[in-house]
């Protein structure tokens, strides 16, 4: 990562961009074999990607509030459902 | 399922359940007088909220921009409400500090030449802290607040069904 000099390099930048690509389930759906999307389409769907999961964080929040005077939130829950969520 | 090489979902997941839970066992504890109310009902929904971010934020390990942009953005947000009339000045001398660091990045902005200048300030207000960082920054922070993010959903998600039945 460019420490000293604030110019990126172009190959910096396209593997950072790749990556974020990478990250983007929309993207990647049905791109059997075509070009790699643009810089710019990549930027804009990380962005349309990021609102997305902040409003499910908002809805999931909204829920766990309707449910939260009946959870009966046991000390070794946090185990159990790590466990659950590694698989 | 990719796996990342400098996020470790293992332990993420489960420093940010253990840290969640607990914190929503306290906000549950909280019984307000009239939790009727709408306002009551919405603080309730808000601290919900900001446990949720704030668990993520803390459970993040490496020295990330972004964790620490939003921890200080609560934490500034809560001592405003506390403290309504009285403009405290080191909220205003850290949006002052930040403020000059995005000036030095902007040079960066220019100097590059590509053509997606606005889709990356887009993508500067969507990531805790974007506004400071120069774009290699930002690519490299959106990439772990997004995998952080899609582990928050997953865990919240998890929660949700779990305490439903």
């Amino acid at each position: 990562m460019s420490g000293a000099s604030n110019k990126i390099t172009d190959d910096e930048l396209n593997a950072l961009i790749l990556r974020l690509g990478t990250l983007l389930p929309q993207l990647n759906h049905g791109r059997h074999g075509r070009a790699s999307p643009s810089t710019t389409k990549i930027l804009k769907e990380t962005c349309s990607y990021i609102r997305r999961l902040q409003k499910e964080v908002d809805d999931l929040s909204e829920r766990l509030l309707q449910c939260l005077d009946s959870m009966d939130i046991t000390s070794s829950d946090a185990e159990f459902l790590t466990n659950l969520l590694q698989q | 399922m990719n796996n990342p090489h400098h996020l470790n979902p293992t332990s993420l997941k489960s420093r940010f359940t253990t840290r969640f839970l607990r914190a929503l066992t306290k906000i549950r504890a909280q019984k307000p007088i009239s939790s009727s109310s709408p306002t009551e009902i919405f603080r309730r929904y808000r601290r919900i909220k900001v446990a949720a971010d704030k668990s993520m934020a803390y459970s993040v390990r490496s020295r990330r921009i972004w964790s620490k942009a939003m921890l200080w953005k609560l934490r500034s947000r809560s001592y405003r409400r506390q403290d309504p009339c009285s403009g405290r000045r080191s909220g205003k001398t850290n949006q002052a500090i930040m403020k000059k660091s995005s000036n030095e990045n902007t040079t960066t902005r220019r100097e590059d030449g590509v053509g997606f200048v606005e889709e990356a300030d887009e993508l500067r207000q969507l990531v805790p802290g974007g506004e400071t960082m120069n774009l290699c920054n930002l690519l490299d922070e959106t990439a772990h607040y997004i995998k952080c993010l899609t582990t928050q959903v997953q865990v919240m998600k998890k929660i949700a069904d779990f305490y439903s039945f």
